[in-house]
C-alpha cells in the first residue's frame, strides 16, 4: 500500500461517518461537543451553517448520519445526533448579531428563485450576503414548500418552521406569495433576472387508478394534497374508519394525523413485507405507538363503493418470493374486504414541469425530468439551475439544503463569469488537542450507555389536538448522558511515522485491536494480516510510511476505533497524537482556503 | 499514566480459545508504568500467550517482587491469583507456592535489580532447585523507580541519560542461569513479539525453572544514543541464532523446515518445541557449546537472542525432594495431619 496522504481533507472527513453521512457535511460531533459544554447558541450556529435548518432538522430530519454512526457498529445503537440538534435549537440564546447579514452593498445581479421550499431558500441564504437580489415565486400563500404543507404540525411547530425561514426571509428577501409560475418561457423573456433557480419540489402525489376512483373521490384522497388541505386548515375532520394505502413517511404522517382528525380505526395497508417499508423505522414505531395498525401484504385490488358511497376497499392476500432473477413476485392467495370511510392514498411523489417549455434550451430526459448536472445543477440552458426534489425526484429536506449550497456555488460562478464546473475545494483544519501528558481537549472515556429514548406527550393529550407537538425533546439529564455517547470520531489519530520507535504501547493498548505493525504489503493482502482482520471495506485502513528501526509500516483499520486516544496516551515520542479535524466546507463565495489550511499539520488556521 | 479506563468496546471479530474466552478477557488494569515501556509489551505478549494455551485464569500464579517490572502482574491476567512480594524475595515465594500446591502454573516476573543485585542469591537458589515456573527477567540497564541509575545490567561503556559510561562488568543472567545449570535458558525483546511469545509458550510448557531475559528498554532513562538496551541498539544488534515454533500438543505440526537445521523437543506435557537453527553448528542441548558460542557472539557486541538451551529431562524440586503427586490442599486432613500417635511413632526412629 502507498502511505496514506491524511493532507487530504477527505481522508478523515471520511472516519467522521457522521459528517461523511450527512449531505450538509454538518460538524455533528463539534455541535455535540458544544452542546455538552453548555454552549447552545454555538452549537446552534455551527449546525446552520451546514444544514441552515437546525430547529426543523432536529425534528424532522431523515437522519443518514445516524445509521452511518460509528456506535451502530462498536455496539448497536447511534447516538442520537438529531435529536441533539433539536437541543441546540431549543436552549440556544439571542442569535440575531450572528446570522448572516444581506450585503450593504447591492451587486446589480438578480436571482429568481421558483418555489420557497428548503433548496430555494438555501439558496438565498448563501447569496444575501454576496450582494445578489433574491425574489422568491411561491404559489402557495405562505412559504416552507413540503415542510409545511407536508410535515404535520405534530411533528414541526409552525412557530419553529417559521423563525427558522424568517431568518433568511428578513436579509430583504422579495417574495411574492401565490404567484404560480406558469410559464418558465415567460419568466425567462421577461429577462429581469440573471439566473433561474427551480426549487419546486415533487408535487405530485401517485394516483391509484383501480376500479371504483373515480365513483369514489369524495372520500379517496391523495396523501401529500390532503395534509396540504389539514395545513391549511382546509381540512378537518375524518371518517371513524380511515385506511392508508403505501408504507412511505408520508403514510406515516396520514395515518398519525387522522388519528387526530377523530379517526378511531386507522389501518396503515402494505402490498409487502416489514423489511421492503419505506419509512423510517422510528417513524413506524412512532405510528405504531399512536395505535395505529399495519397490515403487511395487502395489495389493492379495487375500491367498494354503494349508492356512490365510498364503503371500503378489497384487497388481494398476497405471499412474495424472490424468483431466480432475484425479483420479488407475488401470489394471490386469497382476498378481504376492509371497511372504510376514508381512503388515504400515500404510495410516492412525482415530479411535474407542465410549465417548462420543451423548446427553451432545456433538455429532459428519463422520466420526462430536466437533465441537470449532478455537480453544478445546472440545466442544459445556461443560466438555469435545479435543486431540491425537483432536480431528481423525492429525497428529504436535508438533501435539498445540501443542492441549495451547490447552486449557489454555481451561480456566484455564473454570475461572475466563472465556469459553473469551478468547484471551490474542500480545506481542513487540523489541531492538536492535547492539553497535559494525559489530558486532552475532548472526554475521551468511553461511555458504554445505551441510546437515550425519546419521551412523548402523554397520548390522550396528542391526539387530542393537531398543534400538540408529540416528541418532548431532551431534558438536561438526558442530554448530558446522550452528548457523552458521541465518539469524537473527528478528533483523528494522526501518525507521524519518524518519530516512531515501534515500542507496540499503541498496539498493546488499542481496545477495539484496530492497530498493526507488520510488513507493508497490498490492501487486499494486509486487510487480512492485522492483529484483527479489517472485513468492513467500506472504512478505510490507513498506511503510514516506512518506520525508521525496521522499515515496517503502522496499520489502522479505522473501522471501529472508538477515538479513546489511549494509542496517544501510550506514545512515548507522540508519533501518534489526537488531532481535531475541522472540515472546511466551501460555499458560495468561500473560492478558497488559506494554502495552511489544507496542508495544516499541529497549528490552527 | 492514563486516567481512563480502557474502553469496553472490543473488536467483534475477536478470536476465541477453548475456554470461550478472548484476548481481552486474559487483560489486568491499566498499566502505571510510562508510556512507551518496554515491560507493557512483554505483558501483552503474556496475555497473547496465556490466550493461546487456553489457560484457565484461576489455575495461574503471578508473583514479583518490587520495582517497575514488579509492578506489572498487576496489568494482566486480573482473575488469575497474585502475590508481590519483598524486593528480590519473589523466587522464594515462588518456591514456597509451588511446594505446597505444584499444579498451578506459577510465573514470576522481575526485574535486573530485582533479580541481579538484592535479590541475586535468591535467583541463583531458584535455579539450583528447578522450581518449576516460568521466570521472566524484564532487562533494562537501569533503576528505573529511582531515576535512571545504572544496574548489575548494564554494559561497559553504555552511558546514562545524563551521559556518563558504565565503567563497572556486567552480571549477564543468561550466562549466569546457564552456569548455575538452569534447565531452560532464552534470550528475548520486547519489541519482537513474533519471537518473544513462543518462547513464552515453550517456557510455561517446561517442567522445572523456565528461565526468559527480555531485553526491555526503559523510554524514560535508557532509550538514548550510547545506551546498549534502548530499541534501537537492541534492534540493530539482535543477533537470533535460534527461531522457536512452540506446537501445542492438540495441534498438527504443519510448518516444514529444512532437513537437519529443526531440532524438536517433546516437553513433558507432550507439546513440542521446534528449533530452527539460524547457525548451523549452533546445538542447544549441548551447554559448553552454547556458553561458548555465546561468549563469541558477545564479545562481537552482539546479542544473542532465542531459545538458547533447552533440557526437558531434568528433574525439578518436587523430584529432588521427592514430596507428594498432588497438591497439598487436596490431600485429606488426616493424611497431612495424622495425629499424635503417628507422631511418637517418628520420633521412636531418634530415641
Amino acid at each position: 500500500m502507498h502511505p496514506t496522504d491524511t493532507r487530504d481533507p477527505q481522508y478523515y472527513h471520511r472516519v467522521v461517518d457522521c459528517q461523511w453521512g450527512c449531505p450538509a457535511h454538518t460538524n455533528v460531533p463539534e455541535y455535540i461537543r458544544l452542546i455538552a459544554d453548555g454552549k447552545y447558541t454555538e452549537s446552534y450556529m455551527l449546525n446552520r451553517e451546514s444544514n441552515v435548518f437546525p430547529g426543523i432538522l432536529g425534528r424532522t430530519c431523515d437522519r443518514p448520519c445516524e445509521p452511518a454512526c460509528r456506535r451502530t457498529r462498536v455496539e448497536d445503537e447511534p447516538v442520537a445526533i438529531c435529536r441533539l440538534k433539536r437541543v441546540a435549537a431549543d436552549l440556544r440564546g439571542e442569535i440575531d448579531h450572528l446570522l448572516p447579514k444581506a450585503a450593504e452593498e447591492k451587486n446589480g445581479k438578480r436571482i429568481a428563485l421558483i418555489g420557497a421550499g428548503p433548496a430555494s431558500l438555501t439558496v438565498a441564504n448563501d447569496l444575501m450576503p454576496l450582494g445578489y437580489h433574491c425574489t422568491i415565486f411561491e404559489a402557495l400563500p405562505k412559504p416552507g414548500g413540503l415542510m409545511r404543507t407536508n410535515i404535520p404540525s405534530f411533528r414541526l411547530p409552525v412557530e419553529v418552521l417559521e423563525e427558522e425561514m424568517d431568518m433568511i426571509l428578513d436579509m430583504g428577501v422579495e417574495i411574492h406569495y401565490n404567484h404560480r409560475i406558469d410559464s418558465l418561457k415567460e419568466l425567462l423573456d421577461e429577462g429581469d433576472f440573471d439566473a433561474y433557480f427551480i426549487g419546486t419540489g415533487a408535487p405530485k402525489g401517485k394516483e391509484l387508478n383501480i376500479p371504483g376512483r373515480t365513483e369514489g373521490s369524495a372520500n379517496i384522497h391523495i396523501g401529500i394534497e390532503w395534509l396540504e388541505s389539514i395545513h391549511f386548515g382546509h381540512i378537518d375532520s375524518v371518517g371513524e374508519q380511515v385506511l392508508v394505502i403505501g408504507v412511505g413517511n408520508t403514510a406515516m404522517d396520514c395515518c398519525r394525523s387522522s388519528k387526530r382528525l377523530g379517526g378511531k380505526d386507522i389501518k396503515v395497508m402494505a402490498r409487502k413485507s416489514r423489511p421492503y417499508f419505506k419509512a423510517s423505522p422510528w417513524e413506524l414505531e412512532d405510528a405504531e405507538d399512536e395505535e395505529v395498525e399495519i397490515l403487511v401484504d395487502h395489495s389493492p385490488q379495487c375500491f367498494v363503493i354503494e349508492d356512490g358511497q365510498l364503503k371500503g376497499m378489497i384487497f388481494d392476500l398476497v405471499e412474495w418470493e424472490e424468483n431466480e432473477k432475484g425479483r420479488l413476485v407475488s401470489t394471490k392467495n386469497g382476498e378481504t374486504f376492509i371497511p372504510a370511510d376514508d381512503v388515504v392514498l400515500a404510495i410516492g411523489q412525482d415530479n411535474a414541469f407542465p410549465w417548462i417549455e420543451r423548446d427553451i434550451g432545456i433538455e429532459f430526459g428519463e422520466w420526462d425530468m430536466p437533465v441537470v448536472d449532478r455537480a453544478t445543477f445546472m440545466t442544459t440552458r445556461e443560466g438555469v439551475f435545479v435543486g431540491g426534489d425537483a432536480a431528481w425526484g423525492p429525497e428529504n429536506i436535508i438533501w435539498a439544503v445540501e443542492h441549495g449550497h451547490q447552486a449557489a456555488i454555481s451561480i456566484h460562478n455564473y454570475c461572475r463569469g466563472v465556469p459553473v464546473t469551478d468547484r471551490p475545494p474542500y480545506g481542513m483544519n487540523l489541531i492538536s488537542t492535547k492539553m497535559g501528558i494525559h489530558e486532552w481537549r475532548y472526554s475521551n472515556d468511553y461511555d458504554p450507555a445505551l441510546r437515550t429514548e425519546m419521551r412523548y406527550a402523554d397520548l390522550e393529550k396528542r391526539l387530542s389536538d393537531m398543534k400538540v407537538e408529540a416528541e418532548l425533546g431532551f431534558d438536561l439529564k438526558e442530554t448530558v448522558r446522550e452528548v457523552e455517547r458521541c465518539l469524537n470520531c473527528d478528533i483523528q489519530t494522526d501518525f507521524t511515522a519518524n518519530l516512531c520507535i515501534e515500542c507496540d504501547a499503541c498496539v498493546d493498548v488499542c481496545p477495539v485491536t484496530c492497530l498493526t505493525i507488520t510488513h507493508n504489503g497490498e490492501e487486499e493482502d494486509l486487510r487480512q494480516r492485522l492483529m484483527a482482520p479489517a472485513d468492513n471495506t467500506d472504512q478505510a485502513i490507513f498506511a503510514s510510511e516506512s518506520l525508521p528501526q525496521t522499515g515496517r509500516i503502522m496499520v489502522k483499520d479505522e473501522d471501529l476505533c472508538v477515538h479513546c486516544g489511549l494509542c496517544a496516551e501510550r506514545c512515548p515520542t507522540a508519533a501518534w497524537d489526537m488531532m481535531q479535524f475541522d472540515l472546511l466546507n466551501p460555499y458560495a463565495g468561500h473560492q478558497s482556503w488559506p494554502e495552511k489550511a489544507i496542508t495544516a499539520s499541529t497549528t490552527s488556521v | 499514566m492514563s486516567y481512563i479506563k480502557k474502553p469496553a468496546a472490543r473488536h467483534p471479530k475477536l478470536k476465541v480459545n477453548s475456554l470461550g474466552l478472548t484476548v481481552r478477557d486474559y487483560e489486568g488494569s491499566m498499566s502505571t508504568l510510562c508510556a512507551g515501556c518496554g515491560h507493557d509489551s512483554v505483558t501483552a505478549a503474556l496475555v497473547q500467550t496465556f490466550f493461546e494455551l487456553d489457560v484457565e485464569p484461576h489455575r495461574l500464579a503471578k508473583l514479583s517482587g518490587i520495582g517497575c517490572s514488579s509492578k506489572t502482574p498487576a496489568y494482566f491476567v486480573s482473575e488469575a491469583h497474585g502475590f508481590n512480594s519483598v524486593h528480590g524475595r519473589m523466587p522464594s515465594v515462588a518456591a514456597g507456592a509451588n511446594a505446597a500446591h505444584r499444579d498451578l502454573l506459577y510465573v514470576g516476573i522481575s526485574g535486573d535489580g530485582d533479580s541481579l543485585s538484592i535479590g541475586l542469591g535468591q535467583f541463583c537458589h531458584a535455579i539450583r532447585r528447578n522450581v518449576n515456573m516460568l521466570y521472566v527477567l524484564e532487562n533494562n540497564g537501569v533503576y528505573g523507580l529511582t531515576k535512571g541509575q545504572f544496574s548489575a545490567s548494564a554494559d561497559i561503556g553504555s552511558t546514562s541519560k545524563g551521559g556518563m559510561a558504565n565503567e563497572q562488568g556486567p552480571i549477564d543472567p543468561v550466562n549466569t542461569a546457564l552456569s548455575l545449570g538452569a534447565t531452560f535458558v532464552a534470550r528475548s525483546f520486547s519489541g519482537d513479539k513474533d519471537q518473544l511469545v513462543p518462547i513464552l509458550k515453550a517456557g510455561l510448557s517446561h517442567s522445572g525453572f523456565a528461565f526468559v531475559d527480555v531485553i526491555s528498554p526503559c523510554v524514560t532513562f535508557n532509550d538514548h544514543q550510547g545506551s546498549t538496551k534502548s530499541y534501537a541498539h537492541t534492534r540493530s544488534h539482535m543477533h537470533e541464532v535460534i527461531e522457536t515454533d512452540f506446537v501445542p500438543l492438540r495441534t498438527e505440526i504443519t510448518t516444514e523446515y529444512s532437513e537437519g537445521s529443526v531440532q524438536g523437543i517433546t516437553m513433558h506435557d507432550g507439546s513440542v518445541v521446534k528449533l530452527h537453527k539460524v547457525a548451523d553448528e549452533y546445538d542447544p542441548t549441548d551447554r559448553r557449546a552454547v556458553l561458548d558460542y555465546l561468549a563469541e557472539v558477545g564479545s562481537r557486541g552482539e546479542i544473542a537472542t532465542g531459545l538458547l538451551y533447552l533440557e526437558e529431562a531434568g528433574a525439578d524440586m518436587h523430584g529432588f525432594e521427592n514430596t507428594v503427586d498432588g497438591p497439598l490442599v487436596e490431600i485429606p486432613f488426616a493424611d497431612l495431619c495424622p495425629g499424635s500417635k503417628v507422631l511418637e511413632e517418628v520420633q521412636k526412629e531418634w530415641w
